[in-house]
């Protein structure tokens, strides 16, 4: 599904290169629920941000879905990460003026999709995280793990290929943080890939798969652990 | 797609009215001033005949001094108008399809009942070609034949406005004025008619109201009708009587033709010349032959209807519109950056560069259309202050069709031109550029 090979990614400004990834190699196979952990600056922002195709990287292989989205323009990233990627991002990242429905309702229109499959696909996810009842409220009128729902069935209305979940929990308390990871695994169990980012050891833990990333790439111990051949998905 | 821009342009001009508030009444003030002196600007250089713009033609003879030019700054130019018996002798000819010489006079009118006052109203002096010639259409009657222009009976053709002042605008052919103790009958009432610009007399105003009657030119001699308009000399004569002015070496009578197409042109100036080297045979028109028709547009260009002050001012008007623009671009900057998070939401969830310029055009697009429309109540409420205060032609401050889709044509490209640095700039707000920090 992810096949991350040797990807390096500069930052640069006029005084300081700043070394984000270095030589960094992942992969993630269909289907599978990888946790992404690290300290502030280890580069687990930056990998998310360029397996979603929001970033370039400087060298390296990317394939996503069996393609190489490494040459891939502008306009080309934006439909492929329309077609193939579900976001949720930490603070949920929904638009204030737009009620759930609309909200959910912004990527499926940039698929220029058919306005009754889109009603379908946005009832459907709406039902699925529990808020089909609320589509006409807006996103103040929520609580943030309602908030953090309705970003879900965002990500779930297009029926992406991948799940990408930036801190997902990070702005709610323990139970609603563990609400979302129950909604995050239930999505899992009906077979779609899901690559968490997060701090918080016990929700790692509730995922397949671990990957720490230190210093831009995976953790020594980790690739210790890939040499032993238990999981043949990580390489620093 | 549009249909999903236009809605999400709403809901953003929504979110800070303030701002879009600005954005509108900067565009509107620009779009109100430039529209205003544009609509003056372009009824004022207008064809206001176009359908015989062509074929109708003014005179000019040059009679003027033989030591100098009649207009130094313009020595190729003759007067603007004939004396008197030159062009009573040249409609006497009649070479022409159709010909009138006329002049501006004005007649004190008896009141027709006892309670009424005298007034003094303006009247063309002119020949009975002068209606079929300038597509004149009546409301009651028609114009005085040949006969009347050559027996000089007092019959009168009056405006639709001064027959309402008169008999309340009924049909008042046959009816009786006095006028100047002279008995005129009622022939003719045309209507409302508002060539603009004036271009048959530009000489004495380019921009007025076309005069209130018309009488035939014939009963200059008889009635010793005096000219209210300008009149050039330039040879010092003794004048005694109305005859000798009438046969005075003075400029002063206006001089139109039509002929059947605009290859006749050359046969009427041939026909000019041999009047001339008559005429120079008789001891006059000493200068080099200098003899020119002019059809309506060029006439205009001559007389410079469209005076360069009012050149200046449109272009004076076009840069304060763009002072406008700037400051909206200015405002659409501002709004634009304040929307970063949503469009690196917009991006990251899949809309193109492209998608994402298109909703910003379409929110500008709105606000340039709103803009325009509040303009072009600025724009009328502009013309109607033009009209009081220079007491102008209606037809010269009227916002017809043209002017008003021109307004509003204007006022879109104008605000989308200013939303395009602005919606550039935001379309190349990079994905990943808020998403944590929203």
């Amino acid at each position: 599904m992810l096949q991350m090979a040797h990807i390096k990614k500069i930052y640069r400004t006029e005084l300081v290169e700043t070394h984000a990834l270095r030589e960094l190699s992942v992969s993630v196979t269909e289907g599978e629920f990888v946790a992404v952990t690290g300290a502030s600056g280890s580069g687990k922002t930056t990998f998310l941000n360029i397996a979603g195709l929001l970033e370039s990287f400087e060298h390296g292989t990317y394939l996503l879905d069996g393609r190489d989205v490494s040459r891939l323009n502008d306009d080309e990233r934006s439909a492929y990460r329309n077609q193939k990627i579900g976001f949720i991002f930490q603070s949920f990242n929904l638009i204030p003026d737009l009620d759930l429905f609309d909200n959910v309702d912004v990527p499926l229109r940039y698929r220029k999709m058919p306005a009754g499959e889109r009603k379908e696909r946005i009832e459907n996810a709406l039902e699925t995280v529990g808020l089909a009842s609320r589509m006409k409220h807006i996103p103040s009128q929520l609580s943030g793990g309602q908030q953090q729902r309705v970003a879900i069935a965002r990500a779930l209305a297009g029926d992406p290929r991948i799940l990408l979940a930036d801190e997902p929990t990070g702005n709610l308390d323990s139970t609603m943080a563990h609400q979302v990871m129950d909604l995050l695994e239930q999505i899992h169990s009906g077979g779609t890939t899901i690559v968490m980012v997060t701090h918080d050891p016990d929700l790692a833990n509730r995922a397949e798969r671990n990957i720490h990333l230190l210093d831009g790439r995976v953790s020594a111990g980790e690739a210790t652990q890939l040499s032993q051949g238990t999981l043949q998905t990580v390489h620093a | 797609m549009f249909k999903y821009n236009l809605k999400l342009a709403i809901k953003s001009m929504r979110r800070n009215p303030i701002m879009t508030g600005l954005m509108v009444a900067a565009i509107a003030v620009g779009i109100g001033v430039s529209m205003t002196t544009l609509t003056v600007h372009y009824m004022m250089s207008g064809n206001p005949i176009p359908e015989k713009s062509d074929v109708l033609l003014a005179v000019t003879l040059d009679s003027w001094d033989p030591l100098r030019a009649f207009d130094e700054d313009y020595p190729e130019r003759a007067p603007h108008q004939l004396t008197f018996h030159d062009a009573e002798r040249l409609v006497a000819l009649g070479k022409a399809r159709r010909q009138t010489a006329m002049f501006e006079s004005s007649l004190i009118i008896e009141p027709l009942n006892d309670d009424g006052l005298p007034f003094e109203a303006g009247a063309r002096v002119t020949h009975s070609d002068f209606f079929s010639m300038f597509n004149v259409l009546f409301i009651y009657g028609s114009a005085w034949d040949k006969a009347a222009d050559a027996a000089a009976e007092p019959v009168v053709v009056l405006t639709r406005k001064l027959n309402e002042r008169l008999f309340g605008g009924i049909d008042s052919t046959g009816k009786r004025l006095t006028m100047g103790n002279t008995q005129f009958q009622v022939v003719g009432v045309i209507d409302t008619w508002e060539p603009t610009p004036r271009f048959f007399d530009p000489i004495n105003g380019g921009f007025r109201e076309v005069n209130e009657m018309f009488i035939p030119y014939s009963l200059t001699r008889i009635l010793e009708l005096d000219s209210n308009g300008s009149d050039w000399g330039w040879k010092s004569e003794d004048i005694q009587s109305f005859e000798q002015w009438l046969n005075s070496e003075t400029s002063w009578i206006q001089y139109f033709i039509e002929l059947d197409s605009p290859r006749d042109r050359k046969e009427y100036v041939a026909h000019l010349n041999d009047y001339v080297r008559e005429q120079k045979r008789l001891g006059r028109f000493e200068r080099p032959m200098n003899n020119n028709i002019y059809d309506v547009m060029e006439w205009m260009e001559y007389h410079e209807v469209v005076a360069n002050d009012a050149k200046v001012l449109l272009g004076l008007s076009f840069m304060f519109l763009l002072v406008c623009l700037l400051s909206t671009i200015a405002l659409l900057l501002t709004k634009f950056i304040g929307k970063t998070a949503e469009i690196s939401l917009r991006r990251a969830l899949g809309a193109s560069r492209k998608m994402v310029f298109e909703q910003q055009i379409v929110e500008v697009g709105i606000i340039g259309l709103s803009g325009g429309l509040i303009g072009l109540l600025l724009a009328t409420l502009g013309l109607q202050g033009i009209k009081y205060l220079y007491d102008a032609q209606a037809g010269l401050v009227r916002l017809d069709w043209v002017m008003t889709f021109t307004a509003i044509g204007i006022a879109i490209v104008s605000g989308i031109l200013a939303g395009l640095y602005p919606a550039w700039r935001v379309c190349r707000i990079p994905p990943a550029a808020q998403l944590k920090t929203q």
